[in-house]
């Protein structure tokens, strides 16, 4: 990929539009949309690795009553035999550090980062991002982010080392309740990983709104383009509160206030308020590039434009709208009163009118059509309705009355599993397969495909569902250990994610073989169901691209 | 589209404000709360409760309740909630089991027959030229006003059900002050006496010779008596804990600054566990909830095996309650109003 290097003096040349810099120069100085989305990828899929074998030793742990393991690895990681309460602590590091991966260092950036980096301007025709260097600098704060998270581990932060506080870091157990440093270090990773987001969604708002080819009109720009301009507003409204309240939390440790501390006027429920003020945007950060990707797949595969076009648009413009003023039913049970509960519970629910209409048009849209099911398809089919499983599970912990149970037990780790890891998860794999071949040149092996999507449907349905029980019997999140009454699903639950790991497999010798010896992809591989500007270049597409910029009727 | 959304999120917000008025006026006046004195543990007049045969309590007639298996507790394999043992619990058990899930399944079910009915249908074999038909207004429209009425179909019942779980305690309920700890649970008993139980998590060999199920077992238990509402006052000392009891679809949150206010009444006698409920450190899954609820006359020999005061027990002897009232101060109305939501 690296050929054109002798004459990198001459950087030029302008009328060149396959010229590519020096490896160094090209990878870690990059300023090219399409690299970055490449590191982003790159980026994500080892951060994805590590949270996912993070929940592999989870399971693991989970399999039968007991502690098994815990002892074990909390000696490795500190040296010297640990204590009982070291191993405990353990635990809450990984829970942490499984939260904190998925959502900030897998989830975002392959779908903000890796995706929209790609094709939003490809999609808009559009020769780059509009700050190119800004573009990169959001890139490289995310890898000392991801470093000092990983660092944490490795210091003291409380009973044992590394920061255990839940990924939503309440305070005081993130203040008072954690001394030492690894609770400093993980909200100097968020913050970073913040910082990185918001020069992002600047970047991708001033593109869409300034870069769009002649004649594309907002309500003529492709559903993706869409999901990311809202999804670009979301992070920048909300993570700047993330950073406040964690910026509070580095103070009411560090230099003596006390925000959050009601021993000297504060209140640890501010804390609360403050962080699902930005979290729960952020679970609609994560789902609703997803929702525009799987825009795409489904007109592609069914060779029928989207069914309601603005209907889809406006949806996700509603739900990030209502998706601010909903965030304290993730508080329903910190003590709220009855009116305020009543209040959310209401709004809560009409964020499943907006959801809805996107589920019927998706399939409105394959109603007529002409369907073919290759790989990208079959993930776009098994997001539609594992989506809708996850959300009705939504609706029924939408009610404050109802949530009184259901809080804090693994009916609610079983709902958010079922709209992230089969929800976002699966469309981030069916946008992979749907662009793979764009972004390398190479077909992936569409068997391969196939029994990934197969087995990891299966093994992640085997993992997630038996969860529901055990949040209906009352188990609550966050226990190394369980009485034996709920061995027998945490059992069943351990299995499945064995079953998904074979799946995941699959996916990564899909990867290296396709790279390898994949065929070589035409520019649109996909016929004429693929509409967009992407699929008018080649694949790989050339360093820069739509020098000429395209006219849109 | 987008205006009929507003639309009926506007009819939904003026289906629902009737009930919200109401149950603002269910809120619970301001209560003075007797502070928890934390120190309280047995008052000197113990001996003096201990000698008051006259009413026929005896604390030696307290002997901890062994549980029923599959009651308050976990089953294996489970599938379901808990049995229920309060109204609102069995209300709340039936709005799942009646509306939300028949809800979930109809709409997955629904959508899963469409999405094969169109692979089957629609499949490129079956239907090799696609139709160009992008819009139709009346089919959005039916499925953006469908799911509203669905909706409003679940929030009738949700939030009447929310109105009911806040109605306040009657005046003379008796009060039971909860306190999270890293990581066991204190009860105190102000209107007895303020005597506190600690309760700690009993060990595998202690909870099999006691016939109680491992991890849910605590050797103290929090006792209250059978059918009457008790106004529990949750707080904690270090950071949040959750005070929870699944089989009375009961969870508030033990705030370290705060004091939540929830009635508890568990409607048949007998042992019912939990565990807490937000993320507390490391023996987190380690500090568990057991409740006995007994008759009003055992648990009154319970309070008095505790050291404790029974209000009107015996003619002369204990009644100590003045003493009680005269040693606590009441907060302030502000204060109280932003303890007890």
């Amino acid at each position: 990929m690296t050929t054109i290097t002798a004459d990198g003096h001459i950087d030029d040349h302008a009328h060149d539009a396959d010229h590519k810099p020096a490896f160094f120069q090209r990878w870690f100085m990059s300023t090219n949309h399409k690299d970055i989305g490449t590191l982003y990828l790159i980026f994500a899929i080892v951060a994805g690795i590590i949270g996912g074998a993070i929940s592999g030793l989870m399971r693991l742990e989970l399999a039968e009553p007991g502690i098994q393991y815990l002892q074990a690895w909390a000696s490795i990681s500190n040296g010297s035999e640990a204590s009982m309460d070291q191993a405990y602590h353990l635990w809450n590091v990984l829970i942490t550090a499984h939260g904190l991966i998925m959502v900030f260092f897998m989830v975002m950036p392959a779908m903000i980062g890796g995706f929209g980096n790609w094709f939003v301007p490809l999609m808009i025709g559009a020769p780059d991002m509009a700050f190119p260097r800004m573009n990169n600098v959001s890139f490289w704060l995310l890898v000392p982010a991801f470093l000092l998270l990983l660092g944490s581990s490795f210091v003291p932060g409380g009973t044992g080392n590394g920061a255990g506080t839940g990924w939503t870091v309440y305070a005081p157990l993130s203040t008072s309740g954690s001394v030492g440093p690894a609770v400093d270090m993980a909200i100097l990773s968020l913050h970073l990983a913040g910082a990185s987001s918001i020069l992002g969604a600047i970047n991708f708002i001033t593109t869409i709104f300034n870069m769009r080819a002649p004649g594309m009109t907002l309500h003529k720009m492709p559903l993706f383009v869409w999901s990311v301009l809202v999804t670009a507003f979301l992070l920048l409204l909300a993570l700047p509160v993330l950073a406040a309240a964690i910026t509070m939390l580095l103070t009411d440790r560090n230099f003596g206030t006390t925000f959050y501390d009601a021993a000297g006027g504060g209140d640890p429920v501010l804390y609360q308020h403050l962080f699902w003020f930005f979290g729960h945007p952020e679970v609609y950060i994560m789902i609703l590039p997803g929702f525009g990707m799987v825009s795409h797949i489904v007109a592609t595969f069914s060779r029928k434009p989207v069914f309601g076009y603005l209907g889809m648009a406006y949806a996700m413009v509603a739900i990030g709208v209502v998706g601010f003023v909903v965030w304290a039913h993730h508080m329903f049970t910190t003590g709220m009163s009855v009116n305020v509960k009543m209040y959310f519970t209401a709004a809560t629910m009409v964020i499943a009118v907006p959801t809805g209409i996107k589920i019927f048009s998706w399939i409105a849209t394959m109603w007529g059509g002409s369907m073919s099911f290759k790989t990208p398809m079959m993930w776009a089919l098994g997001f539609i309705f594992m989506f809708t499983v996850g959300g009705v599970t939504g609706v029924v912990l939408a009610n404050g009355g109802i949530d009184d149970n259901l809080h804090d037990t693994y009916y609610v780790v079983a709902h958010f599993h079922y709209v992230l890891s089969l929800g976002a998860v699966f469309s981030i794999f069916a946008g992979f397969y749907y662009w793979f071949p764009k972004m390398s040149g190479r077909m992936y092996n569409e068997l391969l495909g196939q029994l990934h999507f197969w087995i990891f449907f299966i093994g992640v349905n085997i993992l997630f569902f038996p969860q529901h029980f055990l949040g209906q019997q009352g188990m609550p999140r966050r226990y190394a250990d369980y009485p034996e009454q709920f061995a027998y699903w945490n059992q069943i639950s351990s299995i499945g994610y064995a079953v998904m790991l074979v799946g995941v497999l699959i996916f990564f010798v899909n990867i290296g073989w396709s790279l390898l010896a994949g065929r070589k992809a035409e520019g649109n591989y996909w016929g004429e169901g693929a509409t967009t500007l992407e699929w008018t270049l080649t694949s790989p597409p050339p360093f820069h691209q739509f020098e000429t910029l395209p006219q849109i009727k | 589209m987008t205006h009929f959304v507003k639309a009926w999120i506007l009819a939904i917000g003026l289906i629902l404000t009737p009930t919200a008025l109401s149950a603002q006026d269910a809120l619970p006046a301001a209560p003075s709360v007797e502070p928890a004195a934390a120190s309280g543990l047995e008052a000197a007049d113990a001996p003096a409760a201990a000698e008051a045969p006259a009413s026929g309590l005896d604390p030696a007639l307290y002997t901890p309740m062994k549980p029923t298996p599959g009651i308050g507790m976990p089953v294996d394999g489970g599938i379901d909630f808990q049995e229920q043992f309060s109204e609102t619990g069995q209300t709340a058990h039936w709005i799942n089991s009646a509306i939300l899930v028949p809800m979930m399944f109809g709409v997955s079910i629904l959508v899963l027959f469409l999405l094969f009915w169109v692979v089957f249908r629609f499949r490129r074999g079956a239907n090799p030229e696609p139709s160009k038909t992008t819009h139709n207004t009346f089919i959005e429209i039916i499925w953006t006003v469908i799911p509203v009425l669905i909706l409003v179909v679940i929030a009738v019942p949700s939030i009447s059900l929310l109105a009911r779980q806040f109605e306040p305690a009657p005046e003379d309920a008796l009060t039971v002050k909860v306190t999270g700890y890293q990581w066991y649970w204190g009860y105190s008993y102000p209107d007895n006496g303020d005597f506190e139980v600690i309760s700690n998590m009993l060990s595998e060999e202690e909870a099999e010779a006691r016939g109680e199920p491992h991890q849910l077992a605590a050797d103290n238990r929090m006792v209250i008596p059978v059918g009457k509402p008790v106004k529990l006052l949750i707080t904690a000392a270090d950071v949040i804990h959750s005070f929870a009891i699944p089989s009375a679809w009961f969870k508030l949150d033990a705030v370290p600054g705060r004091i939540n206010e929830k009635v508890l009444q568990i409607d048949r006698e007998g042992v019912y566990y939990g565990q807490c409920s937000e993320l507390c450190g490391a023996r987190h899954g380690f500090m568990p909830i057991t409740v006995e609820v007994l008759s009003q006359e055992k648990f009154d020999n319970w309070v008095l095996a505790n050291g404790g005061t029974v209000k009107g027990a015996a003619a002369e002897p204990v009644a100590t309650d003045a003493d009680a009232d005269e040693a606590s101060t009441k907060i302030a109305a502000a204060d109280a109003a932003a303890a007890t939501n």
